[in-house]
């Protein structure tokens, strides 16, 4: 179920910070704690990153959702790149197209609880994570 | 003893401001010949991949310059989450605080001024 929802457009680097920020608001709402807030925000940076990187940017949905007698975030990246080829490899440490650590992708997947991705090519990629409150 | 370039990021940088902080950095520690980097990062409340891809290449352009970097008050959360992103902030030192930092770089260039005399003994 979703208690409260927001989007927001990802357009330049710039939007980076503030896109963080408004992630952190609705941690803090739901009252999580402190390290599960900081790896909550450093996946979304990293997706967010990528997805401006690769996808020529897109829209993040923010929600706060409740399953059961837990609460929680999930994040929807959605962009109209070019999409992955192959996303084992992508998910794979150290494997990079552009000039990073090539952490993004495997690092996010380790920080939260859930963790989804769908690529076609040609026609985007939508990455879905959900950091729960005590997971 | 040389000198220190003290830093103290006080907001979340976005990526330009990082990539500057960098150039800056590394012009600043040509320009003053400074021996020790020291880069205060308590009030950055995330390091992503791309942040410490930054610090990592300050330290090593510094580095190459004859000058060490440390990075100092890393909030622990920040450190819990670093590891299991995945990053290993190679090529810089880190200290719990500025103090601790000021220590660090004192003794790193210390023992390497000693070093420095005694090649110059072993080629002279």
């Amino acid at each position: 179920m979703v208690l409260n929802k927001d989007e927001m457009r990802i357009e330049k680097e710039q939007d980076v910070v503030p896109f963080r920020s408004r992630v952190k608001e609705f941690a803090v709402k739901i009252g999580m704690g402190l390290v599960n807030q900081t790896k909550l925000i450093t996946a979304a940076s990293e997706l967010v990153r990528n997805m401006l990187k690769y996808g020529g940017g897109g829209i993040v949905v923010i929600e706060a959702i409740t399953e059961g007698r837990d609460n929680g975030i999930r994040l929807t990246f959605k962009d109209k790149g070019p999409g992955i080829k192959d996303i084992q490899l992508a998910m794979k440490d150290g494997f990079t197209t552009g000039k990073s650590l090539g952490v993004g992708l495997p690092g996010a997947k380790r920080l939260v609880n859930v963790f989804d991705i769908k690529s076609i090519v040609g026609e985007g990629t939508t990455v879905s994570i959900i950091k729960w409150k005590n997971g | 003893m040389g000198h220190f370039l003290l830093v103290t990021i006080q907001i979340d940088l976005y990526d330009r401001l990082a990539t500057n902080l960098e150039s800056d950095l590394v012009q600043m520690v040509n320009k003053t010949g400074a021996r020790g980097v020291l880069i205060d990062i308590s009030a950055l409340s995330i390091v992503d991949s791309f942040m410490g891809r930054i610090l990592g290449n300050i330290g090593s352009m510094s580095k190459i310059m004859d000058a060490e970097t440390v990075v100092v008050g890393m909030q622990p959360a920040v450190a819990i989450t670093l590891i299991e992103l995945g990053l290993e902030l190679k090529g810089v030192h880190t200290a719990l605080n500025v103090e601790k930092g000021m220590e660090l770089l004192k003794a790193k260039i210390g023992s390497y001024g000693e070093e420095l005399t005694e090649d110059e003994d072993g080629t002279e």
